[in-house]
């Protein structure tokens, strides 16, 4: 199992705990309720389709941190599909 | 006028008892005059720690109420003339007393003692409103989980939404040869990610379960790698500049004593 380990280059467990604290640190720090991200979600769904027909189902947006590493901000991020341009957008 | 210090952690079972009664005991071995409270009324465990629990005549409860005088609920230790344990009710509930009460009762001990060290319940409701009411500094602690870290941060964020922004950070039960592997998190990690000021490291040692089960504190015992991590956080306490223990060179238990035979660096 050891021997295994070691040609797999698994990551550490304490990595991985401390990439979950950070996480889970940001959002529990921002006292961000799930209702509030529903709020911007929607928000953002109505000023996009003004000029973007979105896969609305697809809408992911989260709370994370910004930059790569180290930074501790938090940054929400928005992962928007979009169907097709709105004539109008372009 | 003394200095009255709460341990909290948010989570249970991390070593807040067993830390509160290793400092007090250390900073009275120091030569401080020192008093331990008891702020988990309804669980009281600290007189178990220091094996006091055949003296409790009066306690924290009974003082508020004015059952009894101060002085009457004070158990000097028996092993220290300078150290005084200030029990809680067992039967009684978080609610018996409010902030304010504890808040004046801490003020009253501060005249009496050097260090006044608080012993905080788990949790961030009213017993934990309670405990950190008269306290002037705080140290949190935690251990190398996950969840014990996070529960630590909401207790800084808590402690500084209250104005209590002297707090430093106690990390116990490491286990090195765990972190050396990267199977657990270490000191860096977690002064990272909490970014509190660090305290004390506290090592894993069996020698504190013997210690608790005697009611004798770890730092009585000059062996207890444990004990002398606390002793070296009274230190700190007290204002001297002492370097962290160096986990390294200590490995324990009976595969390292054969290796040490052979391998002898």
């Amino acid at each position: 199992m050891d021997l295994f380990k070691f040609f797999s280059k698994e990551t550490p467990s304490k990595d991985v705990a401390k990439e979950r604290l950070k996480l889970i640190l940001i959002h529990d720090r921002a006292n961000v309720s799930p209702q509030f991200l529903e709020m911007v979600k929607g928000d953002i769904i109505r000023v996009i389709s003004d000029y973007a027909e979105i896969d609305e189902s697809g809408l992911e947006i989260k709370l994370t941190r910004a930059g790569e590493q180290g930074t501790s901000s938090p940054a929400l991020v928005a992962n928007i599909p979009i169907k097709k341009m709105k004539e109008f957008g372009r | 006028m003394g200095v009255a210090i709460v341990v909290t952690s948010g989570k249970g079972g991390v070593g807040k008892t067993t830390t509160t009664a290793n400092i007090g005991t250390a900073l009275a071995m120091l030569g401080n005059k020192v008093v331990v409270v008891d702020a988990d009324t309804g669980l009281r465990n600290l007189d178990l720690h220091l094996g006091l629990e055949n003296r409790i005549v009066y306690n924290l409860v009974d003082v508020v109420e004015g059952t009894c005088r101060l002085k009457q609920a004070l158990i000097k230790d028996k092993r220290f003339d300078n150290l005084f344990l200030l029990p809680t009710a067992q039967t009684k509930d978080k609610t018996a007393v409010t902030p304010e009460q504890m808040q004046k009762l801490i003020d009253d001990l501060k005249k009496e003692f050097d260090y006044i060290i608080i012993d905080c319940p788990a949790g961030i409701e009213h017993g934990f409103e309670n405990a950190v009411a008269g306290a002037d500094r705080a140290i949190v602690v935690t251990t190398p989980e996950v969840s014990a870290v996070r529960d630590a941060d909401r207790i800084i964020g808590k402690l500084e939404a209250k104005g209590l922004e002297d707090h430093q950070l106690i990390i116990n039960r490491i286990k090195y040869e765990m972190t050396k592997k990267g199977e657990m998190l270490n000191i860096d990690d977690m002064t990272d990610i909490l970014a509190i000021k660090l305290l004390g490291i506290i090592p894993e040692d069996e020698k504190i379960v013997i210690s608790t089960n005697r009611g004798e504190p770890a730092v009585t015992d000059e062996n207890s790698k444990a004990g002398k991590a606390y002793r070296n956080v009274a230190r700190r306490i007290m204002g001297e500049e002492v370097p962290f223990l160096d986990l390294e060179e200590e490995p324990s238990g009976l595969l390292a004593s054969i290796k040490k035979i052979f391998f002898k660096k």
